[in-house]
């Protein structure tokens, strides 16, 4: 069933992407939709059987790989807990995408690549997250980079698509330099690469030390800061996170799939997946938490000013994944991935939403041009809305009643406030604030684009029309994960059930256990994550639709945080004086400077024009004239004789 | 021991037809041309069909044991000399499957220049298969004279490929190649001589059993050097490869490119690693040293290439890089892993010279800024296309991901820095790939002459698909090719390791200190 799940997409592919041109595009639009809808049917099959039951299966052995010393390991597929957890995102949303395009992209001429590369994607996530072991992650790893830069790409005249294709690939390839130095750690450290052999290995080699460049450094911590590198590319944490806003140039689908609810979230689930040998490392587990409250603070602080809808929903996906990485950080790995399923119904709702504004605005995504809305597009209106509750996490504290986030979320910021370590706390505070600006964004994003006036042109308004069923219903599925998916499944991730439900899947040292400190918290830090959310809609609401002048003058104000905000924290300039300009400056030096001149200089020009030189020399000597020869065999005779008396003498 | 001379018949068959074709006479040159397309592409592709047997083992043929680390289908002829310069020839699991290389490319070659060749078609096919016959000859030969007439005749048909039909700077390519090829084969020569003075034999198989003084390894090691660096090529003696490249047609291109550079990495293997195992050692950081600024040098220029057959050839330098490191990293993983990959890029960048090719014979420019917006027009053509850009950056599931992959997992028990440092480049080999592609494919398509390009043909699919099977096959299933090399390469580490240890120099040290 596994092999079923996991190739159907890739059946899927082949078809449309090799054959579709012969079979039309209903026919590639049926086909990857249906194999797909299977998938996803079987995938909820297995994930009860597996998560809910405790059935684990035997792996699927495919084929060998390599196997070259004990460089060894088989192309396999597994499904433990975690994994079934994410077959089930993966699976669904992919579905739900699938057919909301066939709506989406409807007046697209190029429709069986189109569907073509989105099954491909999903082969490949489910490729990654079935693995047994670290190379077969990094295929799946990989191959979801390349869909991700395809699709990106996909509208291939645009030059800005272009750009952001290649920088979400390259990027990623930055992450993917790290993550491949982790995996060749990891070998030698363990001589192994499958999962098991590692984790059963790791208690052993726990204080082992590996000589990494110039270092004598704890092999652990190495490996996993290492590897983290890699999911910080994939899952844009800060640094690495300037190309998920650029991968808005995708349709919009796309964005939805893979840069909100499946890809980008592979690295949240590389760390969950290797849990425990994070375990292993304090100082790796620091890092994560920093690195992930930092990312939830400072792409929160971009979304406040940003005008693309998409691009605030995209900075709301990077703080979200924050969100999730400083969970793992504090070793609440469970409630990271409640989170991440929670995110991935919500925010593809989000997204889909967003891309139904857009269909309905004729190709808009300015929310300075958009407003007044909601009369227009009441069925987006309300999806829209459940959408961004669940995001700014919305319930009643205490109670098991809330929007899918509110479970997620609120269970993520007691475990930071339940560890009780200085990064932890940070984290927890900066979460806090992230929430503040989550709902302010969201609701911002809501007034502007659905509240208040018109501000396009009224051809462009009255031409505004709500999406045809075919995009409507899918997100039905989506809405229902959005409000009810937190409150059937924490007990299952994060409450009494956990442990029956995880299984072997996730590994939490004693003295690490967050979560069950997370259920003990003060009532104070259960309530403040919704007390700030409130305040952020109030706020929105004060600035976009009672006061909208204030918005601009707080603009002023504040100009240099306004600046620094709108311009991203000025990341992309930074990058491109520090590595791109020097990159092509350094390649036109090298290229003419360096081989040019100093190779071909001294080698084979410089010889050849040396050879020329002495020839020219030697052949001017014979000039013909008797009177030369005779003075040059003069000289001749003088330097002979002199030579000899001085052997004679000396 | 076979009965019949396999590697011989393999080896002379395409020569054999070559002077065959060479009576090939008619009024008419356009009959002539056609008869000797028709009679070389017979020739070479019942030498693969050899050569795949003598693999396989499908047919008549008693085939190749991957178990043995020996070498396999021997021949041995008394040839001149009381010394006993023999010939001598065999494979075994390091030389195998250059001879399937060597034996798949040409016929794909001779496929590409079915139109593009207009003049002296009789002539170039005859120089292909002569060519063919060099190459596999050189990967057969277990002595060592054989082997430099082999290596050494190599370069005649390839001068005469590039001089004759190459493009307007031939000669300016042809004599920078000459120099540098020049400067390393005399030295070879010297050490081939002093090897014979010193041990009284030119048979490979003894050689390396022979154990050579240090000062006299060290002294060898570097004339075999500056011979096989040229071949690789390794930086900074690679500055004749971009020349070459660009005059070349394109099936000298995809020989150039996917077995002469192999000449320079099986020579490390045949002769510097077994013959000269300290000396190896010795230098080994000198290497390392020189591999991972070629990484990163010519990756930086790659970027800034404004020719699409140089944009390819600086990429190569990068890729043969690896295969370097891989060899004197002197580990299972990185043993195996640069014989991978430079069977990878022997298919990978003959198939971008290809790729190449076909625009060039539409439009008759190499200049990326002459092209712009293809996939409107080519869609079959940008899908082959992405396909080996994918393998050159080393995607996972193509052949240039298991290549990369053992080089760099080997290095990294060998020395993290190196390991750390060609890692970059698949940061920059991505870039200077992904940005060449943009600049042909994507993009609006506006200029004039474009847009009435024509997509693939039949015979240019034709030539691509054996090469898609083999890229996606080796990504997929390597062990069909690791298998066979892996006794011949445990046996040559062993037998390197045993040799530093009697030598008293510690093999490498393990990166790891403690577990």
């Amino acid at each position: 069933m596994l092999t079923l799940i996991v190739f159907l997409p890739l059946l899927g592919a082949a078809l449309a992407g090799l054959f579709g041109r012969f079979l039309g595009d209903s026919a590639s639009q049926a086909i990857t939709c249906g194999l797909l809808i299977v998938s996803a049917l079987l995938s909820w099959i297995v994930f009860f059987d597996v998560a809910v039951m405790g059935n684990l299966a035997d792996p699927v052995d495919l084929a060998t790989w390599m196997r070259v010393g004990s460089f060894d390991f088989e192309w396999m597929l597994r499904a433990d807990q975690l994994t079934a957890v994410m077959l089930i995102v993966v699976t669904t949303v992919s579905a739900v995408v699938h057919v909301y395009s066939v709506g989406y992209m409807h007046h697209d001429p190029s429709k069986p690549r189109f569907f073509s590369y989105l099954s491909l994607f999903t082969f490949f996530m489910l490729m990654l997250v079935t693995s047994d072991n670290l190379i077969q992650l990094f295929f799946g790893w990989e191959g979801v980079g390349l869909c991700s830069y395809l699709l990106i790409g996909f509208w291939y005249d645009r030059p800005s698509a272009n750009a952001a294709a290649i920088k979400a690939f390259i990027v990623n390839r930055v992450g993917d330099f790290g993550f491949a130095l982790g995996i060749f750690a990891t070998y030698v450290l363990f001589d192994s690469i499958r999962f098991d052999e590692i984790f059963s290995a790791v208690p052993d080699r726990a204080d082992a030390t590996l000589k990494f460049l110039s270092w004598e450094a704890p092999a652990i911590t190495t490996i996993c800061l290492l590897l983290f590198i890699g999911a910080m590319g994939k899952s844009a944490q800060i640094l690495l996170h300037t190309w998920l806003p650029d991968a808005m140039e995708g349709p919009t689908p796309v964005s939805a799939l893979i840069h909100a609810a499946t890809m980008v979230t592979a690295g949240v689930f590389m760390v969950a997946r290797l849990s425990p040998i994070f375990e292993y490392s304090e100082v790796a587990l620091a890092v994560v938490t920093v690195v992930g409250a930092a990312t939830a603070f400072i792409t929160a602080t971009i979304g406040l000013t940003q005008n693309d809808i998409k691009r605030v929903v995209a900075y709301s996906t990077c703080s979200q994944l924050g969100y999730m990485f400083f969970a793992a950080g504090v070793s609440a790995y469970s409630a990271g991935i409640f989170h991440l399923m929670t995110h991935g119904f919500f925010k593809a709702l989000l997204f889909l939403g967003a891309g139904s504004v857009i269909h309905a605005m004729s190709d808009e995504q300015d929310m300075r041009n958009m407003g007044g809305l909601r009369k227009k597009i009441p069925v987006t209106y309300w999806f829209m809305w459940i959408g961004s509750l669940a995001l700014m996490g919305i319930g009643i504290p205490g109670l098991p009643i809330g929007f899918a986030g509110f479970f997620s979320k609120d269970i993520i910021l007691e475990a930071a406030y339940g560890a009780h370590s200085w990064v932890g706390m940070f984290a927890f505070w900066a979460g806090i604030l992230a929430a503040f600006m989550t709902a302010l964004y969201s609701a911002r994003l809501m007034f502007l684009t659905f509240h208040g006036a018109p501000r396009c042109d009224e051809e462009t308004f009255a031409h505004a029309h709500e999406s045809p069923k075919v995009m409507l219903l899918p997100l039905v599925v989506l809405v229902l994960g959005s409000i009810f998916a937190g409150g059937l499944g924490y007990s299952y991730f994060v409450g009494g059930g956990m442990e029956a439900f995880w299984g072997e899947s996730i590994v939490v040292l004693e003295g690490h256990n967050t979560i069950e400190a997370a259920h003990h918290v003060p009532f104070w830090v259960k309530a403040l994550p919704l007390v700030v959310a409130a305040l952020g809609i109030f706020v929105a609401w004060v600035m976009y639709i009672q006061w909208p002048a204030l918005a601009a003058i707080l603009a002023r104000a504040l100009r240099p945080l306004y600046l620094l905000s709108y311009n991203k924290w000025y990341f992309d300039e930074i990058y491109d004086a520090l590595f791109l300009r020097p990159a092509f400056y350094l390649g036109r030096g090298l290229w003419k400077s360096g081989d040019g001149a100093v190779i071909d200089g001294v080698g084979p020009d410089g010889l050849a024009d040396l050879t020329q030189r002495i020839s020219r020399r030697a052949s001017a000597l014979q000039s013909g004239y008797v009177y030369h020869y005779a003075f040059a065999m003069l000289i001749g005779v003088v330097l002979f004789i002199t030579a000899y008396l001085y052997v004679q003498v000396g | 021991m076979s009965e019949i001379p396999w590697l011989s018949i393999l080896t002379f068959l395409p020569t054999v037809v070559a002077v065959g074709l060479w009576f090939v006479n008619d009024e008419d040159p356009e009959v002539v041309a056609s008869n000797v397309r028709g009679g070389a592409l017979l020739a070479s592709l019942a030498t693969l069909a050899i050569a795949f047997g003598l693999w396989t083992g499908y047919g008549i043929f008693n085939h190749f044991d991957p178990a043995t680390h020996e070498f396999q289908f021997v021949e041995h002829r008394e040839w001149f000399g009381e010394g006993g310069f023999a010939y001598h020839m065999g494979i075994d699991g390091i030389s195998l499957f250059f001879v399937v290389l060597s034996a798949f490319l040409t016929p794909l070659c001779i496929l590409a220049s079915w139109t593009a060749i207009k003049t002296r078609v009789k002539e170039y096919m005859i120089a292909f298969l002569v060519l063919e016959t060099m190459m596999i000859g050189m990967f057969c030969a277990l002595d060592v004279v054989l082997f430099y007439v082999f290596f050494e005749g190599v370069l005649v048909p390839m001068f005469l490929i590039i001089g004759v039909w190459g493009g307007p700077r031939r000669v300016y390519a042809a004599f920078k190649f000459f120099l540098y090829t020049l400067l390393g084969s005399v030295l070879m020569l010297l050490a081939i001589i002093a090897m014979y003075y010193q041990a009284g034999t030119t048979d490979i198989p003894t050689l390396m059993a022979f154990e050579f003084a240090r000062d006299m390894q060290i002294w060898m090691w570097l004339a075999f050097f500056a011979s096989f660096a040229v071949k690789v090529p390794m930086w900074p003696v690679h500055t004749w490869l971009p020349d070459a490249h660009v005059e070349a047609p394109t099936a000298g291109s995809v020989i150039l490119a996917g077995v002469l550079l192999k000449m320079g990495g099986y020579g490390f293997l045949r002769f510097s690693v077994p013959m000269m195992p300290e000396a190896s050692a010795y230098f080994t950081p000198f290497v390392y040293g020189l591999s991972v600024v070629a990484v990163i040098y010519t990756s930086l220029v790659a970027l800034a290439q404004t020719d699409m057959k140089k944009l390819i050839a600086y990429s190569s330098v990068a890729h043969m890089a690896f295969v370097t490191v891989g060899i004197f990293a002197m580990n299972e993983q990185a043993v195996a892993g640069a014989i991978f990959q430079m069977l990878s890029h022997g298919v990978v960048s003959s198939a971008l010279f290809l790729i190449v090719g076909v625009v060039y014979d539409r439009m008759h420019s190499r200049d990326i800024a002459a092209y712009g917006g293809l996939v409107h027009r080519m869609p079959k053509y940008a899908a082959v296309f992405m396909l080996f850009m994918l393998a050159s950056v080393g995607l996972p599931g193509t052949s240039g991901f298991v290549g990369e992959l053992l080089v760099m997992v080997g290095a990294f028990r060998a020395n993290t820095w190196v390991a750390a440092l060609i890692a970059t480049g698949m940061v920059l080999g991505a870039a200077y790939m992904l940005y060449l592609y943009r600049r042909v494919i994507f993009g609006p398509l506006v200029k004039e002459e474009l847009k009435s390009i024509l997509d693939l043909d039949r015979r240019e699919m034709l030539v691509f698909a054996p090469l898609i099977v083999a890229v996606l096959w080796m990504g997929i299933f390597p062990m069909t090719f690791l298998g066979p090399i892996e006794a011949s390469v445990t046996n040559l580490i062993g037998n390197y390791e045993a040799a530093l240890a009697a030598a008293g120099v510690g093999a490498d040290p393990s990166v790891l200190a403690a577990r």
